[in-house]
Order: C-alpha cells, then structure tokens, then sequence
C-alpha cells in the first residue's frame, strides 16, 4: 500500500481539483479529506455518509460560580489568556444608593463599596482555553473541573470513486493535528481491511500542525504549486518541510503559463534542490468550469488536457 | 481602528486584498499574520528595521534539586515531559514540539526544581514601505504554535495608526488568534461551490468572534451563489474583483493590484468609508 498525500503551501493552487483527478484516476484506494479546517473534497465526490462520530481533541476547563471565592489565582497563573474576570459594576450602583439611604453609615460603605468592587464573577474563554489543567491545580476550592472539548465530527462515506474519510472541526478549535492523524490511522485501517492499492491525502494548506500530522509515514508528497512569488516561496517552505521528515517529493506546476517566467525560475529552484517537477499543467477554463459543476475534471471532459493529466498521474504513481 | 482580511481558505486573494487596502489608505500599518505562510511582503519588498525572536516558555530542570518524583510529567496535559527512574539515577525528558508553555511542571514543581528557559519559535520582522509600516510574523519550520507568533505580531501595531490584519486561511486557532480583537473583517471570497463553503465558515467565526464583516468577491464570474449567501445573512458586498489576466500577471510577479491598476486606490478608499460607517 502506498499513501500519497497532495499539498501546496499555498491554498488555492489546485490541490483539491488534483486530488479529484487522482480520485476518478487510480482504482482501489481509500480518499482521505486532511484539510480538516476547510473541507472541500467532499464538494467534487459528493460522498454519501455511512458513520458520524465525535473526536473529542483536548480538554477545557469550566469554573464552578458556587464553588468560586473570586480569588483569582486561576487567572494569574494561565498563560493564554483564558480566564476573564467579569466585574459586576451593577453592585456599585446599588451600594450608592444604600450610602444615600443610609448617610450615617459612611465608613460602613466604603468598606462594604470596596468588597463590592472586588465581587465580580471569574470565567474560562473558551476560544482561549488550551486545556492545560493548570488553574484547576491552583484553585483552592477546587471549582475549576477540565471536561473533554468536543471539537468536531469526523465521517465514514462511500462515493463512486472509493471510501472516503473526511472531517469538519469546529470553529476555533485546536487539534487539528490529533484530528488528521486520526483520519490517517482511519484511512490506513480501511485501506488494509479492503486491500486497497493506494491512500491518497489531499492535505491541508501551510505547513503548522495539520500538515505536519498529514505528513508523517506517507511514501510520497506531491506539492502543487502556481507560477507567482508566493506560490514559490511557500512551495520552498514545504519541501523544506518533507526534507525535514526525509519523504521524497515532486511538484506540479499549476497553471504554469499565467507566468511562463516565473514557471522556469520555479522549475530551476526546485531541481536545484535536487527535486522532480514531474507535470505542467495549462491554465484552463474547463478546470475552473469543472469546479464551479463540482466534478472531478478527469470525469467532467474528454480532451487533450485529460490526457496530459493521466499521463502525469502515470508518473506519479 | 484594526480591519481584518480573512477568507476560510487560501488563495482567494486576501493578500492582494490586504496589501492594496492598506496602500489606499493613509496612516496605516499592515501586519501579515499568516505566520506559516507569509508573502505580504512578496508585495511590498519592504525595509527591514528590526528583528525579533518569538520564544515561548519550556522548563529547565535543576538536576541538583530533582528528586525525580515526575509529578511533572503527570500535570503535563500535553505530554511534554517524561521522568526515567532507574535505581538511584534518571532523567527528565522534554520534547520541546510538545510543550505548549503553560508553565504548570514549572508552578507545580514540589522541589521547585525547574525554571523557564526559552525556546525560539518564530521571528517578528518590522520594517517601513514608504509611509506604511509593516510587521510580519513568521513560524519557524516544523514549529506548531502558531497563534503565540500572531499574538506577538499584533503586539507590536501601533495603536495610533489603521491597522490591516492579513489573516491565515482557515478557521482554528491561527486565524481566531488574527481576527480577534478587530473591529472588522473582510472576508474575501471566490465565486465557486468551494469558495460560498469556505466563506460560510469564515462568516461563522466572525460571528462566533462578535465581528462585523463584508464581503469582496474575486475572480467574479456568476456571482448568484455568494450573492444569495450574503442578502441571507445580510453582509455587505463591497466589491467585486474580475478575472483579469493583467491581475493575475501583476500578482504573480508580486506588484499589489493598487500599483498595476491604480483605479483601484479609489475604490478602496471608498471601502474603508463604508467600513467606517458600519462600526
């Protein structure tokens, strides 16, 4: 079994559109969906899914407001920012009103005023919370509990063109990195019950946690890239990457003849640094109509370009 | 004030967005925070004034004071530390990727056998293109704290200028970390089944967030799908962008739309009213 994973650096070179070719290209394989953040495969293969289960990533922590003496010790020691001390201004309001009330009372007030300022209401951001339990271990009270962070759902589905595993986290959640290594393990399981040829990973763009988590143990990156500075520079930046985790690359060149220049000086670079660009493909208004029609282009038309693409995966796989 | 540029996926253009932005309008400052990949100043081939190092926290064991109890590699949540106890002798064990910088093996230390040490994850560059200043943030390769790189570039803006937030594509921690605290958020978009998804969740964030947010569609074509998505939720569209070879041209050798096609600079001039108006 080999697993190929596909990423560019940068986003919206054409990834997904070749992950879709390589879909509807190679028989018995299982398609994996790395791109946790923003999903797109699922757009071309319309999968049907089979099993929804919850990946819970992490822990966050929850304050008691019964427990909590309003100490603030959980606040002092969090690093991130995550815990937000509420004033409550209303009791200040009140506590004028009583000092009117009852004017012979004045130092009474001041003091009872400024037990009053100090009251407020300690809570956990939960945007912010890493999870890293130390606040519950300083909470004198112990009103600080860490309850697991459901953080997204990951799907089984059959498409036409094989499984296919594929996720969804939730807004602002972290893990990201633990969600793909566990579609990865999903992936390689199933692909091993089925006896499946290939894996093929359409990864995520950067190259942080995901694409590092989308990374280890594959037989082979192909990075995806366009003729522009940036597309370039980040392409640079994740062969840079799979060095450092000693995987073989190739590169495709994407729309190489919207700058037929900085195509050859990408070209240079890369073989330089000892790489294949194993294909070029053309800029191509069937491409983009292919995507706006949520197909995979291999299937959408019959032309010369078609034919160029299976080549190219014929050197790929 | 401080507008955010974001977009659920990369490649939409929100560089070319931010960079143009902030080149219409006066007294402002750009700060790239898509620290895995930042390219703003691919456009802008600013002057460098100052380099920063972003460290975050690891812990620095005292081999004279620890008893190799391993309370903590019990508090770590993250698995970062691991104790060997062998006979008399042992050792801690950091795995520095692993260590989030929390501080709690260091807090909680019965022997207060640890203290904080630094570890370089990223670099902040600051520098100037002729009135705009410029910050970016940069994470080191095969570092994952991202979020701790954006939070130390917008640290540096200052707080008199317009401030232009180039955010990282997606919506976890990275581009929660850039969009907070701004006052708005263009969100940048394609006219394509992808394009309406991805902006779908890139809204949802700002309104998780508390956001205001409008929408600039690029590479306008049949625009109906973003368009409906936007009079749904009513989000301003602010400004559609053609597919224009000269565009695409321009931007792959990294000359900001605003330069190629200075009609352009109006047109965003009047995008920052509006934005105005709105917050």
């Amino acid at each position: 079994m080999k697993q190929i994973l596909i990423i560019s650096g940068k986003g919206g070179t054409g990834k997904t559109f070749f992950t879709g070719c390589l879909a509807t290209a190679l028989n018995n394989k299982v398609l994996v969906d790395c791109d946790v953040d923003a999903a797109n495969l699922h757009l071309l293969l319309h999968p049907e899914i089979k099993e929804t289960h919850d990946f819970t990533g992490g822990k966050i922590a929850s304050i008691d407001e019964a427990k909590c003496i309003q100490c603030g010790a959980c606040k002092e020691v969090c690093k991130f920012n995550a815990i937000n001390e509420i004033f409550q201004s209303f009791q200040i309001e009140t506590l004028k009103h009583s000092r009117s009330v009852i004017p012979s009372l004045p130092i009474l007030c001041h003091s009872e005023r400024q037990r009053r300022i100090s009251s407020s209401v300690f809570q956990v951001d939960e945007l912010s919370c890493e999870g890293c339990t130390i606040c519950s271990y300083v909470c004198p009270e112990e009103a600080i509990t860490l309850n697991d962070r459901i953080s997204g759902q990951y799907f089984i589905s059959e498409t036409r063109y094989g499984t296919l595993i594929h996720a969804r986290l939730g807004i602002a959640q972290e893990n990201s990195g633990k969600l793909v290594t566990k579609l990865r393990e999903l992936a390689k399981e199933t692909a091993q019950e089925k006896g499946c040829e290939y894996v093929v990973i359409d990864g995520p763009p950067g190259v942080g946690c995901p694409v590092m988590a989308s990374m280890t143990g594959v037989d082979l990156v192909v990075a995806v890239t366009e003729p522009t500075l940036s597309g370039m520079h980040d392409l640079m930046r994740v062969i840079e990457l799979s060095k450092h985790f000693n995987i073989p690359v190739k590169v495709v060149i994407n729309k190489h003849d919207l700058n037929t220049e900085m195509s050859s000086q990408i070209v240079k670079a890369v073989e330089s640094s000892g790489i294949e660009v194993c294909g070029k493909i053309p800029f191509s208004e069937d491409i983009l109509a292919s995507v706006k029609a949520g197909k995979p282009f291999l299937e959408f038309t019959k032309n010369s370009l078609t034919k160029e693409i299976e080549e190219l995966i014929g050197k790929i796989t | 004030m401080v507008i955010s540029v974001a977009s659920g996926k990369g490649g939409t253009g929100k560089t070319t967005v931010a960079v143009s932005l902030a080149l219409s309008i006066e007294n402002s400052q750009i700060i790239d925070c898509d620290v895995e990949e930042p390219n703003v100043h691919l456009f802008l081939n600013p002057e460098i004034k100052q380099e920063i190092e972003v460290t975050s926290v690891v812990p620095e064991v005292d081999k004279e004071k620890c008893n190799l109890c391993g309370y903590c590699s019990k508090v770590c949540a993250y698995n970062a530390l691991s104790v060997i106890k062998l006979d008399s002798s042992g050792d801690v064990i950091l795995f520095p990727h692993l260590c989030h910088g929390c501080e709690g093996c260091i807090l909680l230390c019965p022997e207060k056998a640890m203290k904080p040490a630094h570890r370089g994850i990223g670099m902040i560059k600051i520098g100037s293109f002729d009135s705009l200043e410029f910050i970016e943030g940069r994470l080191n390769i095969s570092e994952v704290l991202a979020p701790k790189v954006i939070e130390k570039a917008k640290a540096y803006a200052k707080k008199d200028k317009i401030t232009i937030v180039d955010a990282p594509p997606g919506t976890s921690c990275p581009a929660v970390a850039a969009i907070k605290d701004s006052d708005f958020c263009i969100l940048v978009t394609e006219p394509t089944p992808f394009g309406l998804h991805d902006l779908e969740l890139a809204y949802e964030v700002t309104q998780a967030l508390k956001i205001k947010s409008g929408v600039i569609i690029n590479k306008s074509g049949d625009d109906w799908l973003i368009e409906g998505f936007c009079r749904k939720n009513k989000i301003p569209v602010f400004l559609k962008i053609p597919f224009h070879r000269k565009i695409a041209e321009a931007y792959s050798k990294g000359i900001p739309l605003v330069k190629a096609m200075p009609e352009y600079k109006e047109i965003f001039q009047k995008i920052y009213k509006e934005i105005r108006e709105i917050i």
